[in-house]
């Protein structure tokens, strides 16, 4: 099987130099379901940056879709990031825009046609369930409904992979269960290789995972 | 009105230094026609004990625009108590000749006391009057009023700048969020910046517009037109293609200098 990531020796630290991850070594199967836990402060959300290169590598290697991390330049970190769907905790949607072109983003700088981008946005709304809402901005929605806003830009691409740091954190079960939903939908239907940073793991959840646990700096995959 | 109030700040700060631009064009402008008036009515007198040839006199320095032979009749004239025709045309032959020299321009007291000393070189003229006192009292309160609009110029470019860079500030924290997201879903530089560009273009035009028909007033209300006649002075107060092209083009640099600083100083949250 493709791996999607690869690290070897990873470590990753602040300005302030504290390491926060020490010479990490994993890899990461494409099409693969991943829970990333921790204890608060343990490097979960840490690492996520890294993946997504907010934050270079002290040291080691990182691969991520083919693209060594290490020394990238933009243009091929900007290449990188248009095939990966990021959610975050706080959200981060544009709150100048509609939630309708705040999910159209990664389309229009993927370059999609018009009428494909409003098809696709229109398809997503539907299933997160904010149709209605397309001509709100995001300050006039509830945390659970911006959060789905968030999952529907990140799946709007249809990305090889899925970053999310701590998607349901501080939802009502209703959200949490529609991300969870669109979550497993994207890696059954679409393959997409989905990385969940998170403290509690779902119990219901209806797909294979691997489980990954961070604790003093050090990775190691929970059997 | 949230998309005026988005607007508003930088056309301030950019009308304003349009203002400032347009008001030291039209008083370099005024400046320059005050001096061509001054330089008009000023002259300077030499004294030669024979005939001097006008290329002679004009070939000392390229500060004189004409010379002109003065008439020894007006001087003959007063002393016209029983002297026959004959000695009238003897005692012309005998007195010095008088030449009044025009200027191209104003001179500098420095390019008279030069071009005194260059004149004085031809050993037939004996004496060169400038008027002196009274050219110094004038070039020194020209001088002095150059000065005090260069240090307006100086003091409101000050002013402006500081507006400028506060607006700079709030355009940052206003856009880096924007730019920060798009810049994690892979947007390129471009098209990050796009929307920062198409706001400070608009903002550029909307301030030139401002501009233009505040001076298209100005140049064409009474008042302004009766001091400038009161000081003899002719000029453009507002050159509808080259002082609006200068205003245009001013506003457009300004305002994509401050979306560049901005797309340069964007640092991506971590």
């Amino acid at each position: 099987m493709d791996k999607v990531i690869i690290a070897q020796d990873l470590s990753l630290s602040y300005s302030n130099n504290e390491t926060i991850i020490n010479k990490a070594n994993f890899s990461i199967d494409s099409g693969s379901f991943i829970f990333i836990t921790g204890a608060s402060g343990s490097g979960k959300s840490t690492l996520l940056k890294s993946l997504y290169g907010s934050l270079k590598a002290k040291q080691g290697s990182l691969i991520v879709g083919g693209v060594e991390l290490r020394g990238v330049t933009t243009s091929k970190l900007n290449f990188l990031r248009r095939h990966i769907g990021i959610v975050f905790q706080d959200y981060k949607l544009v709150k100048e825009w509609t939630i309708e072109k705040n999910i159209m983003l990664p389309l229009i700088i993927n370059g999609y046609e018009k009428g494909v981008t409003q098809n696709q946005v229109d398809s997503l709304l539907k299933h997160v369930r904010l149709k209605h809402q397309a001509g709100k901005y995001p300050l006039e929605l509830s945390g659970g409904e911006q959060q789905r806003v968030a999952m529907a830009r990140a799946l709007a691409h249809n990305p090889i992979l899925i970053l999310a740091d701590e998607p349901t954190g501080n939802l009502d079960d209703y959200s949490s269960q529609l991300i969870w939903n669109l979550l497993e939908g994207a890696n059954e239907q679409l393959n997409t290789t989905v990385i969940v940073v998170t403290h509690n793991i779902p119990r219901n959840l209806n797909v294979d995972y691997k489980h990954y646990n961070i604790e003093y700096g050090s990775i190691h995959e929970v059997v | 009105m949230k998309s005026f109030k988005n607007h508003f700040s930088l056309v301030i700060a950019l009308v304003s230094i349009l203002f400032s631009i347009q008001i030291f064009i039209i008083v370099d402008r005024t400046m320059e026609a005050y001096k061509q008036n001054l330089a008009n009515n000023y002259s300077i007198i030499i004294i030669s004990q024979k005939k001097l040839q006008n290329k002679e006199i004009i070939d000392v320095s390229e500060l004189i625009d004409s010379v002109r032979e003065l008439s020894a009749d007006n001087v003959i004239e007063r002393l016209n108590s029983g002297i026959t025709e004959k000695n009238k045309e003897l005692l012309k032959l005998t007195l010095p000749k008088f030449y009044k020299l025009t200027l191209t321009q104003y001179p500098s007291p420095n390019q008279i006391k030069k071009l005194r000393e260059n004149l004085l070189k031809i050993s037939s003229i004996k004496k060169v009057e400038d008027f002196s006192h009274s050219h110094d009292t004038t070039y020194k309160l020209l001088v002095l009023f150059k000065t005090v609009v260069f240090v307006f110029a100086i003091v409101v470019f000050i002013v402006t700048t500081l507006l400028i860079f506060k607006e700079l500030r709030i355009w940052q924290f206003k856009h880096n969020e924007r730019m920060s997201i798009m810049a994690l879903f892979g947007a390129p530089v471009w098209l990050r910046s796009a929307v920062l560009f198409r706001l400070a273009i608009v903002d550029a035009i909307i301030a030139g517009i401002i501009a233009f028909a505040l001076f298209m007033y100005i140049s064409s209300a009474p008042l302004v037109q009766e001091q400038f006649e009161n000081l003899s002075i002719n000029i453009v107060i507002f050159d509808v293609v080259n002082d609006a092209a200068t205003l245009f083009g001013a506003s457009m640099i300004l305002s994509i200098i401050l979306a560049l600083m901005i797309v340069i100083g964007h640092k991506e949250e971590v």
